[in-house]
């Protein structure tokens, strides 16, 4: 196995070392050859499965992740970043050039792309994981199921089935707080709802999650909901829909929608 | 790898490991003396400083928390606290004590990942903890379950150890009853006693005589040893209030690297638990003091090598503080305080595990973010990174490519540079060569 970094906050490779009390096995059952947050040992290519975390957001890195693929039997992304672009994709909507402005005295320095892309829009990609950050028992699963030859499969309810299972009080019913819950893909244990807040959306849409007709969240009920029912102006709306998974399919078009309104 | 003629050389190292952050180090000499020392920090950027202009100030504490997967507990506290001074809330009682037993959570999860995951295995001789376990099955489980007792504070405290998501301005989403608390005395007692282990044995490793003429800065509190409080002081008699950062501080840009560089004056310092340390060690409970003495290093520290030291020596106390925390809680009456909103300008300088991480934030009438400032740890060693360098490099000129490159790595390593703050992948290139 390797473990690859491309644009990102480490999170996701952190929850990997957050196996704490499997990580010892986990190196007993496959050989990490590849690591370097963990690991100076560095061992070429080929990998049978390859995790990838963060976005593409340079040249370079698009370079990189075509080589990644290359080495990979099975490549799978770990994170929003790498799954969705990730919180950076929101220079998507903006000026990359007055971004660098802001930060940098000498932005002439910076390499940098104008957008922030998920792996899948560079390589073919076998899998997703979805989480900002993921959580590590999903990811501990999947790997025993490719360990085991099984093909991975995930839940693909919303959070509202897992916060319902938890006997969480709904807090968009009780509090009115604007949860992106119903449209967003469980995994993370419904934490957010148990914790008294929103959910914010950090496991991405339930889209692709299920196939078949009416699938895709209904975001634009949710969205009618956040503004009718619970007096968000539009400019509220489109910032709920517009956040660690802002690019995706259905986020995005809602919160451009939205944006229209404003 | 590298090429040699008898007058030129250069080495080139493919990647400095366990660290989080891409980057390369570059140096240069001639005629046997080092010329130029560059760390170069390829660490993409994403431009949090940008887009965090427009967001509501409710969403600045899960924004910034994505800046470092491995310290976001830093990011929020340096939020909040900011904002909370623009709209004039004090956070005080037991909603103050959760949110330095939050921090105490990250500290020891973070120290006890450097510890024994990214700095042991240089002075054991291995590539990694995991290999390390084959040899060490005891040493490296203790290490895990340390970090899994942090791990487990900020999963009941945030809901999660990887961006927690209970923190808000002026409090907390939610916050335990005292039953839950003391669920994590049982392992937080065990773990102190592991914590103190540690120190022993980090003290037992062999060091190089190093010791530079550092500067050191860290947040100072009249009765505590410092997270997210104080004044700013620094080892040349330096002390200001956080709001005096930026008049004696400044960032400014190198070529080379997509991290900006930190200086005091012109000069570069040295932030994290070896200046925290140094500069608040009267701040330790007696019994933390009294480990450190039994380990017969003196005060104050100043081999960088004694970073594992210093990290163990706050875990230590991060354990304590966490169950002395947890022995005088009495849940708050409300978990988080009422938010009036009110234009202004707001900063804030709180302790994260590698040193301190300063905010600026200037929000409207609406509570939008207008402008956000932030200055990580890591830039702010940047400088200092490379000073140590320069003056370790003449001691491993001798060496072949590849040990010169190993120790360099080392030396890089005792900072444990967030490199996600700051920077990610290091590449270590030495060119050698006559001068011209």
């Amino acid at each position: 196995m390797g473990v690859f970094k491309f644009a990102s906050c480490d999170g996701c490779q952190l929850s990997i070392l957050n196996l704490e009390d499997d990580l010892l096995a986990l190196g007993q059952a496959l050989d990490i050859a590849y690591f370097p947050e963990a690991s100076s040992r560095m061992e070429a290519g080929p990998y049978d499965i390859a995790l990838v975390e963060g976005s593409i957001t340079t040249a370079e890195d698009a370079h990189r992740i075509r080589s990644v693929r290359e080495q990979a039997i099975v490549l799978m992304t770990i994170g929003a970043c790498a799954t969705a672009g990730g919180i950076q994709a929101l220079r998507n909507w903006a000026d990359v050039e007055s971004f660098k402005q802001v930060v940098y005295p000498s932005p002439q320095y910076i390499q940098s792309l104008s957008t922030s892309t998920p792996i899948s829009g560079h390589v073919r990609v076998d899998f997703e994981l979805w989480g900002c950050p993921i959580d590590k028992g999903q990811l501990l699963r999947i790997i025993t199921d490719l360990l085991a030859g099984v093909r991975p499969r995930l839940s693909a309810d919303s959070v509202c089935i897992e916060c319902k299972r938890r006997g969480n009080v709904c807090v968009m019913v009780a509090k009115g707080i604007p949860c992106l819950g119903p449209v967003t893909r469980t995994g993370c244990g419904a934490i957010c709802p148990s914790m008294g807040r929103d959910c914010y959306g950090c496991f991405g849409p339930t889209e692709g999650a299920r196939t078949g007709p009416g699938m895709p969240p209904n975001t634009a009920s949710l969205a009618h909901q956040f503004h009718q029912g619970l007096q968000l102006i539009p400019i509220e709306v489109v910032r709920r829909f517009r956040g660690i998974n802002g690019d995706t399919e259905s986020f995005k078009r809602e919160s451009e929608s939205w944006e229209k309104k404003m | 790898m590298g090429e040699e003629t008898p007058r030129t050389r250069t080495i080139a190292v493919g990647a400095i490991a366990r660290v989080e952050g891409e980057g390369a180090l570059r140096v240069t000499v001639k005629d046997g003396a080092v010329q130029d020392v560059e760390l170069r920090i390829f660490e993409p950027p994403r431009y949090f400083e940008a887009f965090l202009v427009g967001r509501h100030y409710s969403e600045v504490p899960d924004i910034v928390a994505r800046i470092c997967g491995i310290c976001p507990v830093a990011y929020q506290m340096s939020a909040v606290h900011a904002i909370e001074q623009i709209f004039g809330l004090r956070v005080e009682g037991a909603l103050r004590d959760l949110r330095r037993l939050l921090y105490c959570g990250e500290w020891i999860e973070s120290h006890a990942l450097h510890v024994y995951m990214l700095q042991a295995p240089d002075f054991l001789g291995y590539e990694s903890a995991i290999a390390m376990a084959k040899d060490h099955p005891a040493l490296v489980t203790r290490g895990l379950r340390i970090k899994k007792a942090g791990n487990a504070i900020m999963t009941l405290l945030g809901g999660r150890s990887v961006h927690p998501v209970s923190v808000k301005v002026g409090g907390f989403s939610r916050v335990p009853s005292r039953r839950e608390l003391e669920g994590l005395t049982a392992e937080l007692l065990w773990a102190r006693d592991a914590a103190a282990e540690t120190i022993r044995w980090a003290a037992t490793f062999e060091y190089p005589d190093f010791a530079p003429d550092y500067t050191y800065v860290a947040l100072h509190h009249p009765d505590e040893y410092p997270f997210n409080e104080g004044r700013l002081e620094t080892s040349n008699g330096l002390s200001i209030s956080v709001g005096e950062f930026e008049q004696h501080f400044t960032e400014h840009q190198v070529a080379y690297s997509n991290a900006l560089h930190c200086t005091l004056q012109g000069a570069p310092y040295l932030v994290g638990p070896l200046a925290r340390i140094n500069l608040n060690h009267d701040r330790l409970p007696p019994s933390v003091k009294q480990v450190l003495a039994g380990t017969g290093l003196s005060l104050p520290l100043r081999n960088p090598f004694h970073g594992i030291i210093s990290r163990s020596i706050e875990m230590l106390y991060a354990l304590e503080e966490s169950l002395r925390v947890i022995e005088r809680y009495e849940p708050p009456p409300v978990p988080a305080l009422a938010v009036t909103v009110r234009s202004g300008t707001g900063t804030a300088c709180t302790e994260a595990p590698r040193g301190i991480l300063y905010h600026r934030y200037r929000v409207d009438g609406d509570g939008v973010v207008r402008e956000a400032k932030i200055v990580p740890p890591t830039s702010q060693n940047q400088g200092r990174i490379e000073q140590d360098l320069r003056q370790f490099m003449p001691r491993l000129l001798n060496l072949s490519n590849d040990d010169a490159a190993l120790a360099c790595e080392r030396v890089i390593r005792c900072y444990d540079p967030c490199i996600s703050c700051a920077t990610h992948f290091l590449k270590l290139e030495i060119q050698r060569g006559s001068g011209t």
